[in-house]
């Protein structure tokens, strides 16, 4: 082993110290990672650091609901078979990927890339709440569908959101909060129940 | 005699950071253990069982299994959940502050049952009508007692002389109020008014049932706010992050209702 600290620059240890930045992977998954690379054909390493490359090559914001996409507009925006009225607002990208697997909702979206957490420093400037204040200028929206977490953070930007756009004389809906499908009652939270019986329906 | 290998406690919890793919950090805030960190594990998926038990600001009755570095959650019960805090931006951003507060101003397993009651009573507070903004200073006030920084604001903390009903400075270096006559000494002071002096004053030698009873203007209130948060970023040497949302919050209030 080293007696320093900072990295060897050959190619071996560079690569394993760049794995180790990445999360959820610690010094020893680099180094497996890092030689099953070295042992792995040229054609899957070429392939694997084009894709990386090409990800921050052509990966960007959409302009109109800042998911991430390769051209801008995104296809989602593009799509004139989708419901402009709706806009559904979402903390990340990967929580399109949940909602689209449905396949039930057909309205547009906008990501906020983040929610307001006051102790972590976040404000409401910090996550894109401007962009979606001006996606509301024009008429065409009817309803704003709030899906951010049901997290404390997810709840409060949901809230100010809320605060921000019930003015405007839009419709403000939140997804509905109560019980998970396949779960069982007797280990519901106090928050999960009383709201799942706020929110209950006609059966 | 060993210890036992598993705990049961209970916490308010005050910090929760992501850990992994479906896992938590969370920082609790029990009666007999202090401040505490534990590994919550899976409860960033929908389907946890424990994890409308231990989200922020929330009161619970935890057990814990000790580990070789974190200990880890291995149940949770709600005790109070303070829906009423955090259906409302306003207060759940109150809690917030209350809750960064006390993790800024504690370290690990030092037990401190009084702060623990403290923050407990200060949530219930903020579930209940009231003028919200006397709810944080009595907390400030009362949290600067408990970790050893009460303000001295009957005397002079330079000549130890009694202060006269006049405006006094507030000095943060010394801790206390100075007299006319010393503030020139100590430029980092700043001048308090008789009327913020007595609030002040009242809630240092109360429970909290004053704050119910008391009523004071927005001009009276902002100053108070003023100087607490001048004394207690002096002694966090930083900024509380979450004031500065909470100021926001008021000044978009404000200008709402002006305008």
């Amino acid at each position: 082993m080293n007696d320093n600290l900072t990295p060897d620059k050959d190619a071996i240890n560079q690569l394993i110290h760049e794995f180790n930045k990445l999360p959820g992977i610690g010094p020893k998954s680099a180094q497996r990672v890092t030689y099953f690379l070295m042992r792995a054909s040229e054609e899957e390493a070429r392939l694997l650091a084009e894709a990386i490359f090409s990800l921050k090559q052509n990966i960007r914001l959409c302009s109109v609901c800042c998911n991430v996409t390769e051209s801008d507009p995104c296809p989602t925006c593009r799509n004139d078979g989708r419901e402009r009225s709706q806009i559904c607002i979402v903390e990340q990208p990967q929580d399109i990927l949940a909602l689209e697997h449905t396949g039930i909702y057909k309205g547009l979206y906008h990501v906020l890339h983040g929610a307001i957490s006051p102790t972590e420093g976040v404000g409401a400037d910090d996550v894109r709440i401007r962009e979606l204040l001006d996606r509301l200028q024009d008429d065409s929206v009817k309803e704003v569908i709030l899906a951010t977490n049901t997290t404390l953070e997810g709840e409060q930007t949901a809230l100010y959101l809320n605060r921000l756009i019930a003015p405007l004389g839009i419709r403000v809906t939140r997804l509905a909060r109560g019980l998970p499908f396949g779960t069982e009652l007797e280990y519901a939270d106090d928050v999960t129940l009383t709201r799942a019986i706020e929110g209950r329906q006609e059966f | 005699m060993s210890t036992p290998r598993t705990y049961q406690t209970e916490a308010i919890v005050i910090k929760k950071t992501k850990l992994k793919e479906a896992d938590r950090i969370l920082t609790l805030y029990t009666p007999h253990l202090g401040k505490i960190q534990a590994v919550a594990r899976g409860v960033r998926r929908p389907r946890s069982k424990l994890s409308g038990h231990l989200e922020l600001i929330t009161h619970s009755l935890v057990s814990l299994a000790r580990g070789r570095n974190l200990d880890t959650v291995t149940g949770g019960q709600t005790i109070t959940s303070f829906l009423t805090v955090k259906n409302d931006l306003w207060l759940t951003s109150c809690a917030l502050y209350v809750t960064e507060l006390v993790n800024q101003f504690t370290a690990d397993h030092i037990e401190n049952e009084g702060l623990f009651r403290l923050l407990l009573e200060t949530m219930k507070q903020l579930c209940q009508a009231g003028d919200k903004e006397l709810t944080l200073r009595y907390f400030e006030l009362h949290l600067l007692h408990k970790v050893g920084y009460q303000p001295q604001l009957r005397k002079c903390v330079a000549c130890r002389a009694q202060l006269k009903p006049t405006t006094n400075s507030f000095s943060p270096n010394l801790g206390g109020m100075l007299c006319p006559d010393c503030s020139p000494n100590q430029p980092t002071s700043y001048p308090v008014s008789v009327n913020a002096q007595k609030v002040l004053r009242l809630f240092q030698n109360s429970d909290d049932s004053v704050i119910d009873r008391l009523k004071i203007d927005a001009g009276l209130s902002r100053e108070i706010e003023s100087v607490m948060s001048r004394y207690i970023q002096y002694l966090l040497e930083r900024e509380v992050k979450s004031a500065a949302w909470l100021d926001a919050l008021r000044e978009e209030t404000r200008r709402a209702t002006a305008g």
